[in-house]
């Protein structure tokens, strides 16, 4: 092949040097990829094992069973100092996924009316939104938790002054109070009635929709869904004998007293995910109305459906399919940013891990630890957003 | 049915147009439009006129009109002394300038980051307006040059050795690569078996003399190592009487060049000219913060580029590891990154690096994974006719890479490039978690000093530092825009 000649028909396939031969050169890197990263590995391991010898740190994840020994400021299951390690990190976690839920669900919210404030025919409104974005936006993240805890929270008043809404809501420097369920015995029954509230609702909605399509006749589906879901949790409330009562909070002459209060760190840092999060959704619910051509609208309108119906029936199932899937990384965002809690002090994952890391150095366990519980969410959040996305998606023929 | 001339009730010509309403037209029209066309319109105009209103007034109000623009001291800002209800309190910031600018680095060495910068402007603008000629050189300057004369400038150290190591560096992998182009261009000619033991031999007895004999490590044994191979392999083409092959004694020579510049390093022949070293616990302040971001984004190219291709290869242990290593830096938050950097790093490497060091392995690690994922969308774009051309042509895959896929993927993600360098320069402030002082961790010890306590202090430092982040993220987002414009009418045609 050197001299630049052909080889002529039915001549044998010309004699390649191994490691030109394309199949064995691809092995001949991965399996120098592989012996690199085994390499790699194996140092590692190796000087991780002199290192932890010498700091005197046993590996593994026994110390989950130690006493913690540390107070967390907000716990969703109960929690003392002489607790074991373990449950301080669960109760971590859990704070995490309270923020990222609460988060997620109240940036939807914001995100989808700052979307259509920036589509508004109104020019201030859409000038608003459009500041709102471009500032929220180009100012980082830890800095904005950072001003909503330290400058807003300045702001607010000593315990004894606390601003007050109808005296049931209180908020001062130690966050805000607000009045606290007491559950009584049989108040599972109003949960069992709600869950089933909200299944009944759904099988009424399928009926409808069915009956429709069957016999052209329309059903009031939403108000009666409404009814349902709030109305059964009512009358089971009712017929146990009202279980449930709540504590308010009083204002004493130093403090309150009573009533659940919500933690500083935690409403700052809610605030911050929430606004931050929501311009980036606001822009992205925005494109997805825009990619809804407009003849779409006007088709509706020459059909004769109102308004409102154009709007549910026709643009908004359109422009969720364009939405959805830069939503999901939104919330994958707002579920991994809520991790500079530990910049303020909220007792997240992240906050407690650190705690822990820092009380017995073992920061390999903790780490992969962390690693895999937010792999974790990510991976169960991109799961459930790609089942909706796919049942939203075009059906085609 | 014809009409003629005479038919008096037709017109003859048309009628001028009339002009549109009055209410319709000029800034009455575009009110009524825009601002009052229904009465929900018209409260939702006045609600927000009247928000936007309190917020650019208190903002306003805050840092202009009722600032306070001199003073030494607390004294200065607080109500009761001044005698007024006071707003921001700038001779805070005066006061703590310095301390936000170039955290704990010597005043008297300050020119060196002011200088750094300085080249840094003078390197980066000409690269961003696209008008400038000269591109190519610009970049190695930019990304080749100026990172090593940015390291000996804010670092200190000797002057000449960070080169000569560079170039040791470069010369040793030039003369691999050219040993490698000669094992396997000869393959197909009388090279036999012999030969390929004895060159493999050379390498490895010079390596191991390089290693056990003379005590080196790392790059300096594998230039030891090749420079022995290189010597085998002329050797063997003489006694062959094959030609002499040209470039394997330009490998040889670089391979020589790279052991005497390693020698020199480590023999400390120039250390001489040198600026004093200011360690990096003494940077701080929106330096860290240029130095976390820049250093970011210039690394993260390279292992954007490779993690990218990697994921597009075809060999399955490449693509896998690939993936997992994109995925699972995707799917935690930077701040685990930067524990595992600054706590877990130590833990696998022998002696523990530099604390900036580290969380800049972390930060890079951290955006090649999403840059590699940008990237992999240029590629994407990429028809595959250019490909197939690329292929056509005879061109091997590096070359089909770097001289026709590359350059047009590299180019559709500029605005991508850019707003991962956004989202770097915003995500930089987390490296104030651990223990680095960027800007944002600055303002917090400067609000610490009770000198300067105050009720305003607090707002006054948020006001300096949004101004500074958003004027930043701004202008390069808008930059961005600009480059997405120029792209489109390029293709939009």
């Amino acid at each position: 092949m050197t001299d630049g000649t052909l080889p002529a028909r039915g001549d044998v396939a010309p004699k390649v040097a191994f490691f030109n031969d394309p199949k064995v050169r691809s092995l001949i890197f991965q399996a120098l990829a592989l012996a690199l990263l085994i390499f790699v590995i194996y140092t590692a391991i190796s000087n991780a094992v002199t290192n932890l010898t010498n700091q005197r740190i046993a590996a593994g994840f026994g110390f989950l069973d130690q006493t913690a020994g540390f107070g967390i400021s907000q716990t969703l299951i109960p929690w003392a100092e002489s607790m074991s390690y373990g449950r301080a990190f669960v109760i971590g976690l859990l704070n995490t996924l309270l923020v990222a839920v609460v988060g997620i669900f109240l940036a939807t919210i914001l995100g989808f009316v700052v979307g259509v404030a920036r589509l508004s025919p109104n020019w201030v409104i859409s000038k608003i939104a459009y500041w709102y974005v471009e500032i929220i936006r180009n100012l980082p993240l830890l800095f904005q938790i950072l001003f909503w805890y330290l400058a807003v929270l300045a702001a607010m008043p000593a315990p004894r002054n606390s601003y007050s809404l109808f005296g049931l809501f209180f908020a001062n420097q130690r966050g805000i109070t607000a009045p606290r369920p007491v559950f009584e015995a049989g108040a599972i029954w109003i949960g069992a009635a709600l869950v089933l509230g909200i299944v009944a609702a759904f099988v009424v909605r399928s009926w409808a929709y069915r009956r429709q399509a069957e016999t052209g006749e329309q059903f009031p589906v939403v108000p009666t869904m409404w009814g349902i879901i709030i109305g059964l949790p009512v009358l089971a409330y009712l017929a146990t004998g009202m279980p449930i009562s709540f504590n308010y909070a009083e204002q004493g002459r130093f403090n309150l007293t009573g009533g659940m209060t919500i933690i500083p760190e935690f409403v700052a840092l809610v605030i911050a995910l929430v606004a931050y999060t929501a311009a980036f959704i606001g822009e992205i619910v925005r494109a997805g109305i825009q990619a809804v051509s407009h003849g779409q609208t006007e088709a509706g309108r020459s059909l004769g459906l109102a308004e409102g119906r154009i709007l549910n029936l026709i643009v908004i199932p359109q422009a969720l399919r364009v939405i959805i899937p830069p939503l999901t990384s939104q919330y994958l965002n707002l579920a991994k940013n809520s991790s500079l809690a530990v910049g303020i002090g909220y007792p997240d994952m992240v906050s407690v891990g650190g705690t822990i890391l820092n009380q017995t150095g073992q920061a390999i366990e903790i780490i992969a630890m962390w690693m895999g519980c937010y792999l974790t969410i990510s991976i169960v959040t991109s799961i459930f957003m790609n089942w909706y996305n796919e049942r939203i998606a075009l059906v085609e023929r | 049915m014809t009409t003629t001339a005479s038919d008096s009730f037709i017109r003859s010509e048309l009628i001028q147009p009339a002009p549109p309403p009055a209410n319709l037209v000029g800034p009455w029209g575009w009110a009524r439009a825009n601002l009052f066309s229904s009465p929900l319109q018209i409260v939702l105009t006045l609600f927000g006129a009247y928000i936007a209103y309190k917020l650019i007034w208190t903002f306003v109000d805050f840092t202009i009109i009722r600032a306070v623009w001199t003073g030494a001291d607390r004294d200065a800002c607080l109500d009761e002394k001044v005698g007024r209800s006071v707003g921001a309190c700038w001779p805070f910031i005066w006061a703590k300038f310095g301390q936000f600018m170039y955290g704990f680095y010597p005043v008297e060495h300050r020119w060196r980051v002011n200088l750094t910068y300085i080249v840094a402007l003078a390197l980066l603008l000409p690269l961003l307006i696209p008008s400038v000629p000269r591109k190519a050189l610009n970049a190695i300057l930019f990304f080749g040059v100026f990172p090593i004369l940015a390291f000996i400038l804010l670092h200190g150290g000797s002057i000449i050795n960070p080169w000569l190591s560079v170039i040791a560096w470069l010369g040793t992998v030039a003369a691999f690569g050219l040993l490698i182009v000669h094992f396997v261009g000869l393959s197909e000619k009388a090279l036999n078996q012999t030969a390929y033991g004895a060159i493999a031999l050379a390498m490895v007895v010079g390596g191991a003399v390089a290693w056990r004999v003379l005590g080196l490590g790392g790059m300096e044994v594998l230039a030891v190592a090749v420079l022995f191979g290189t010597i085998a392999a002329l050797a063997i083409g003489a006694m062959e009487n094959r030609p002499l092959d040209v470039w394997l004694v330009g490998g040889g020579i670089a391979a020589f060049g790279a052991f005497v510049a390693f020698a020199l390093v480590r023999l400390g022949v120039f250390n001489a000219p040198a600026l004093p070293v200011i360690e990096t616990r003494q940077w701080g302040g929106l330096l860290v913060t240029l130095v976390v971001a820049t250093t970011g984004i210039v690394a993260a190219l390279p292992i954007g580029v490779a993690l990218a291709l990697g994921r597009r290869s075809k060999m399955p242990i490449i693509r896998f590891l690939s993936v997992g290593m994109i995925e699972l830096v995707r799917g935690v938050p930077l701040i685990t990154v930067l524990f595992f950097a600054t706590y877990m790093l130590p833990l696998f490497l022998e002696r523990s690096p530099d604390a900036m060091l580290r969380v800049l392995v972390g930060v890079s690690l951290f955006s090649g994974a999403y840059m590699a994922e940008t990237i992999r969308g240029g590629l994407q774009a990429i028809p595959k006719g250019q490909f197939e051309g690329a292929m056509a042509l005879g061109l091997n895959y590096p070359r089909m890479m770097g001289l026709i896929v590359m350059p047009q993927a590299l180019k559709l993600v500029i605005p991508g490039i850019v707003n991962a360098f956004i989202g770097l320069f915003k995500d930089t402030t987390l490296v104030s978690i651990v223990a680095i002082f960027d800007l944002l961790g600055g303002l917090r010890a400067g609000f610490t000093d009770p000198q300067w306590a105050s009720p305003v202090t607090l707002y006054t430092g948020f006001a300096f530092a949004g101004i500074i982040y958003f004027a930043f993220c701004y202008f390069m987002s808008r930059y961005s825009i600009f480059v997405e414009k120029r792209l489109n009418t390029g293709r939009r045609r």
